[in-house]
Protein backbone atom coordinates (compact mmCIF):
# COMPACT_ATOMS: atom_id res chain seq x y z
CA UNK A 1 0.00 0.00 0.00
CA UNK A 2 1.16 3.32 -1.03
CA UNK A 3 1.66 6.18 1.33
CA UNK A 4 -1.13 8.43 2.53
CA UNK A 5 -1.87 11.60 0.69
CA UNK A 6 -1.56 14.91 1.50
CA UNK A 7 -5.22 16.68 1.14
CA UNK A 8 -5.74 20.43 1.98
CA UNK A 9 -9.45 21.64 1.81
CA UNK A 10 -10.13 25.30 2.32
CA UNK A 11 -13.23 26.82 2.41
CA UNK A 12 -13.50 30.82 0.90
CA UNK A 13 -17.03 32.18 0.45
CA UNK A 14 -18.56 29.58 -1.61
CA UNK A 15 -15.66 27.97 -3.42
CA UNK A 16 -12.96 25.71 -1.52
CA UNK A 17 -9.44 25.04 -2.90
CA UNK A 18 -8.30 21.63 -2.52
CA UNK A 19 -5.00 20.81 -3.08
CA UNK A 20 -3.85 17.02 -2.91
CA UNK A 21 -0.25 15.91 -2.74
CA UNK A 22 0.20 12.23 -3.57
CA UNK A 23 3.09 9.95 -2.90
CA UNK A 24 4.37 7.96 -5.76
CA UNK A 25 7.25 7.41 -8.16
CA UNK A 26 5.60 8.03 -11.62
CA UNK A 27 8.34 6.33 -13.74
CA UNK A 28 7.69 7.31 -17.08
CA UNK A 29 9.13 3.85 -18.51
CA UNK A 30 11.46 6.20 -20.94
CA UNK A 31 14.09 5.75 -18.44
CA UNK A 32 17.22 3.27 -17.98
CA UNK A 33 18.98 1.82 -15.12
CA UNK A 34 22.87 1.54 -14.21
CA UNK A 35 22.54 -1.59 -16.30
CA UNK A 36 21.33 -0.48 -19.23
CA UNK A 37 17.96 -1.62 -18.60
CA UNK A 38 14.77 -0.04 -19.19
CA UNK A 39 12.63 0.94 -16.02
CA UNK A 40 9.39 -0.43 -16.30
CA UNK A 41 6.30 2.80 -16.51
CA UNK A 42 4.75 2.58 -12.99
CA UNK A 43 1.99 5.56 -12.77
CA UNK A 44 -0.88 6.69 -11.83
CA UNK A 45 -3.45 6.69 -14.23
CA UNK A 46 -6.97 7.32 -12.95
CA UNK A 47 -7.64 10.08 -9.99
CA UNK A 48 -11.57 10.90 -9.12
CA UNK A 49 -12.45 13.60 -6.50
CA UNK A 50 -15.93 13.79 -4.48
CA UNK A 51 -17.66 16.08 -2.00
CA UNK A 52 -19.56 14.21 0.15
CA UNK A 53 -19.75 11.27 -1.95
CA UNK A 54 -20.82 12.66 -5.12
CA UNK A 55 -17.79 12.22 -7.85
CA UNK A 56 -16.85 15.64 -8.72
CA UNK A 57 -13.86 15.79 -10.97
CA UNK A 58 -12.42 12.50 -12.88
CA UNK A 59 -8.74 12.61 -13.98
CA UNK A 60 -6.72 10.56 -16.66
CA UNK A 61 -3.18 11.10 -16.21
CA UNK A 62 -0.06 9.67 -18.33
CA UNK A 63 3.25 9.19 -17.17
CA UNK A 64 4.87 13.02 -17.87
CA UNK A 65 3.02 14.08 -14.54
CA UNK A 66 6.03 14.87 -12.32
CA UNK A 67 6.94 12.87 -9.40
CA UNK A 68 4.31 12.59 -6.07
CA UNK A 69 2.02 14.62 -8.23
CA UNK A 70 0.16 17.71 -6.77
CA UNK A 71 -3.18 18.58 -8.06
CA UNK A 72 -5.47 21.32 -7.32
CA UNK A 73 -8.92 22.39 -7.93
CA UNK A 74 -11.65 24.46 -7.01
CA UNK A 75 -15.19 23.02 -5.94
CA UNK A 76 -18.18 25.17 -6.19
CA UNK A 77 -20.45 25.16 -3.20
CA UNK A 78 -18.51 23.19 -0.54
CA UNK A 79 -18.66 24.33 3.04
CA UNK A 80 -16.77 23.95 6.06
CA UNK A 81 -17.15 20.39 7.47
CA UNK A 82 -17.77 19.11 4.20
CA UNK A 83 -15.83 15.76 3.19
CA UNK A 84 -13.82 15.48 -0.25
CA UNK A 85 -12.17 12.25 -1.07
CA UNK A 86 -9.79 11.41 -3.67
CA UNK A 87 -8.63 8.27 -5.20
CA UNK A 88 -6.00 7.31 -7.35
CA UNK A 89 -5.19 3.97 -9.50
CA UNK A 90 -2.10 3.40 -10.97
CA UNK A 91 -1.05 1.47 -14.10
CA UNK A 92 -0.41 -1.31 -11.96
CA UNK A 93 -3.81 -1.47 -10.39
CA UNK A 94 -2.76 -0.05 -7.32
CA UNK A 95 -5.37 2.31 -5.23
CA UNK A 96 -5.80 4.29 -2.26
CA UNK A 97 -8.27 7.14 -1.16
CA UNK A 98 -7.64 9.43 1.34
CA UNK A 99 -10.78 12.02 2.81
CA UNK A 100 -9.97 15.19 4.21
CA UNK A 101 -12.94 17.96 6.11
CA UNK A 102 -12.94 21.44 4.51
CA UNK A 103 -11.68 23.88 6.89
CA UNK B 1 -7.30 -5.96 -61.31
CA UNK B 2 -6.61 -7.17 -57.90
CA UNK B 3 -3.21 -8.09 -57.36
CA UNK B 4 -2.23 -10.12 -54.34
CA UNK B 5 0.51 -7.49 -53.36
CA UNK B 6 -2.78 -4.80 -53.58
CA UNK B 7 -4.73 -7.19 -51.02
CA UNK B 8 -2.09 -7.50 -48.63
CA UNK B 9 -1.35 -3.76 -48.84
CA UNK B 10 -5.06 -2.72 -48.26
CA UNK B 11 -5.54 -5.48 -45.43
CA UNK B 12 -2.88 -4.26 -43.51
CA UNK B 13 -4.01 -0.43 -44.16
CA UNK B 14 -7.15 -2.09 -42.58
CA UNK B 15 -5.54 -3.59 -39.79
CA UNK B 16 -3.87 0.18 -38.51
CA UNK B 17 -6.84 1.62 -38.47
CA UNK B 18 -8.40 -1.21 -35.88
CA UNK B 19 -5.58 -0.56 -33.91
CA UNK B 20 -5.72 2.72 -33.99
CA UNK B 21 -9.40 2.98 -32.47
CA UNK B 22 -8.57 0.45 -30.52
CA UNK B 23 -10.48 -2.24 -31.71
CA UNK B 24 -8.34 -5.15 -32.01
CA UNK B 25 -7.87 -7.14 -28.77
CA UNK B 26 -4.67 -6.25 -26.37
CA UNK B 27 -5.11 -2.78 -27.74
CA UNK B 28 -8.79 -2.47 -25.90
CA UNK B 29 -8.89 -0.68 -21.95
CA UNK B 30 -11.12 -0.14 -19.76
CA UNK B 31 -11.93 4.28 -18.71
CA UNK B 32 -7.88 4.91 -19.91
CA UNK B 33 -7.54 6.22 -23.20
CA UNK B 34 -4.62 4.52 -24.77
CA UNK B 35 -4.92 5.75 -27.85
CA UNK B 36 -5.30 9.79 -26.68
CA UNK B 37 -2.14 8.85 -24.25
CA UNK B 38 0.20 7.50 -27.61
CA UNK B 39 -1.04 10.77 -29.65
CA UNK B 40 1.99 12.71 -31.09
CA UNK B 41 0.40 15.60 -31.45
CA UNK B 42 -2.15 18.09 -30.20
CA UNK B 43 -4.13 17.66 -33.13
CA UNK B 44 -3.72 13.67 -32.45
CA UNK B 45 -4.85 13.48 -29.07
CA UNK B 46 -8.07 15.30 -29.49
CA UNK B 47 -8.88 12.99 -32.04
CA UNK B 48 -8.61 10.49 -30.13
CA UNK B 49 -10.55 11.91 -27.79
CA UNK B 50 -13.75 12.59 -29.76
CA UNK B 51 -13.31 16.43 -30.37
CA UNK B 52 -12.94 18.21 -33.72
CA UNK B 53 -10.24 20.37 -34.64
CA UNK B 54 -8.86 22.75 -31.87
CA UNK B 55 -9.02 26.60 -32.01
CA UNK B 56 -7.02 28.77 -30.33
CA UNK B 57 -8.42 31.08 -28.02
CA UNK B 58 -8.50 34.03 -25.62
CA UNK B 59 -11.32 32.13 -23.22
CA UNK B 60 -8.58 29.52 -22.14
CA UNK B 61 -5.48 30.17 -20.17
CA UNK B 62 -2.23 28.39 -19.05
CA UNK B 63 -0.37 29.32 -16.25
CA UNK B 64 3.47 28.06 -15.89
CA UNK B 65 6.48 29.70 -15.11
CA UNK B 66 8.07 31.36 -19.08
CA UNK B 67 11.82 29.67 -17.30
CA UNK B 68 11.69 26.30 -15.61
CA UNK B 69 14.84 25.25 -13.92
CA UNK B 70 13.61 21.93 -13.20
CA UNK B 71 12.39 19.80 -16.17
CA UNK B 72 11.09 16.86 -13.77
CA UNK B 73 8.61 19.33 -11.73
CA UNK B 74 7.40 22.10 -13.75
CA UNK B 75 4.03 23.59 -12.25
CA UNK B 76 1.19 24.29 -14.71
CA UNK B 77 -1.98 25.20 -14.75
CA UNK B 78 -5.18 25.43 -17.50
CA UNK B 79 -8.09 27.18 -16.81
CA UNK B 80 -10.80 28.14 -18.84
CA UNK B 81 -13.62 31.44 -18.49
CA UNK B 82 -16.32 30.18 -20.58
CA UNK B 83 -19.26 28.11 -19.11
CA UNK B 84 -19.75 24.65 -20.36
CA UNK B 85 -16.27 22.95 -19.92
CA UNK B 86 -16.84 19.44 -20.55
CA UNK B 87 -12.91 18.26 -20.22
CA UNK B 88 -9.55 20.44 -19.89
CA UNK B 89 -6.67 18.54 -21.49
CA UNK B 90 -2.79 19.53 -20.49
CA UNK B 91 -0.36 18.48 -23.04
CA UNK B 92 3.48 18.92 -23.66
CA UNK B 93 4.76 19.03 -27.34
CA UNK B 94 7.30 17.60 -27.28
CA UNK B 95 7.16 14.56 -24.52
CA UNK B 96 7.50 11.54 -26.14
CA UNK B 97 4.02 10.92 -25.57
CA UNK B 98 2.14 14.49 -25.94
CA UNK B 99 -0.72 14.25 -23.75
CA UNK B 100 0.01 14.94 -19.87
CA UNK B 101 -3.52 14.63 -18.68
CA UNK B 102 -7.16 14.95 -19.01
CA UNK B 103 -9.81 16.04 -16.56
CA UNK B 104 -13.24 15.80 -16.80
CA UNK B 105 -15.13 18.53 -14.85
CA UNK B 106 -18.24 17.97 -13.42
CA UNK B 107 -20.93 21.47 -12.52
CA UNK B 108 -19.71 20.88 -9.11
CA UNK B 109 -15.77 21.85 -9.73
CA UNK B 110 -14.58 24.95 -11.67
CA UNK B 111 -12.38 24.95 -14.77
CA UNK B 112 -9.23 25.68 -13.13
CA UNK B 113 -6.83 23.14 -12.64
CA UNK B 114 -3.27 22.71 -11.48
CA UNK B 115 -1.07 20.04 -11.52
CA UNK B 116 2.87 19.86 -12.03
CA UNK B 117 4.51 17.89 -15.12
CA UNK B 118 7.25 16.86 -16.34
CA UNK B 119 9.65 18.13 -19.68
CA UNK B 120 11.71 16.34 -21.90
CA UNK B 121 13.17 19.65 -23.12
CA UNK B 122 12.01 23.59 -23.86
CA UNK B 123 8.80 22.94 -25.23
CA UNK B 124 5.02 24.61 -25.91
CA UNK B 125 2.52 23.50 -23.50
CA UNK B 126 -1.17 23.57 -24.46
CA UNK B 127 -4.00 23.57 -22.56
CA UNK B 128 -7.28 22.52 -24.56
CA UNK B 129 -10.91 23.10 -23.16
CA UNK B 130 -13.40 20.62 -24.45
CA UNK B 131 -16.48 22.23 -24.40
CA UNK B 132 -20.50 20.47 -24.24
CA UNK B 133 -21.42 22.25 -27.42
CA UNK B 134 -18.60 20.13 -29.32
CA UNK B 135 -16.18 23.12 -29.42
CA UNK B 136 -12.19 22.70 -28.80
CA UNK B 137 -10.57 25.54 -27.63
CA UNK B 138 -6.87 26.06 -26.57
CA UNK B 139 -4.28 27.83 -25.51
CA UNK B 140 -0.77 27.93 -25.78
CA UNK B 141 2.54 28.60 -23.48
CA UNK B 142 6.19 28.32 -24.46
CA UNK B 143 8.37 27.47 -21.09
CA UNK B 144 12.03 26.77 -21.37
CA UNK B 145 13.78 24.05 -19.43
CA UNK B 146 17.33 24.59 -18.78
CA UNK B 147 17.21 20.85 -17.11
CA UNK B 148 15.22 18.00 -18.65
CA UNK B 149 13.30 15.95 -16.58
CA UNK B 150 13.34 13.00 -18.67
CA UNK B 151 16.40 11.65 -18.79
CA UNK B 152 18.38 8.85 -17.05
Amino acid sequence: MADPMRIRAQAAGDKTTVRVLMSHEMETGQRKDSAGKTIPAWFIREVSATHNGKPVLQAQWGPSIAKNPFLQFVVKGAKAGDKIAVTWIDNKDDKRTDEAVVS
Amino acid sequence: MTTRRKVLTQSAAVAGLLAGVGLLPGAAQAAWSQAAFEAKSLQEAVKALGGSAPVESKDVTITGPDIAENGAVVPVGAACSLPGVKRLLLLVEKNPNTLAAVFDVSDAVEANIGTRVKMGQSSNVFAVAMMADGKVLYAAKEIKVTLGGCGG
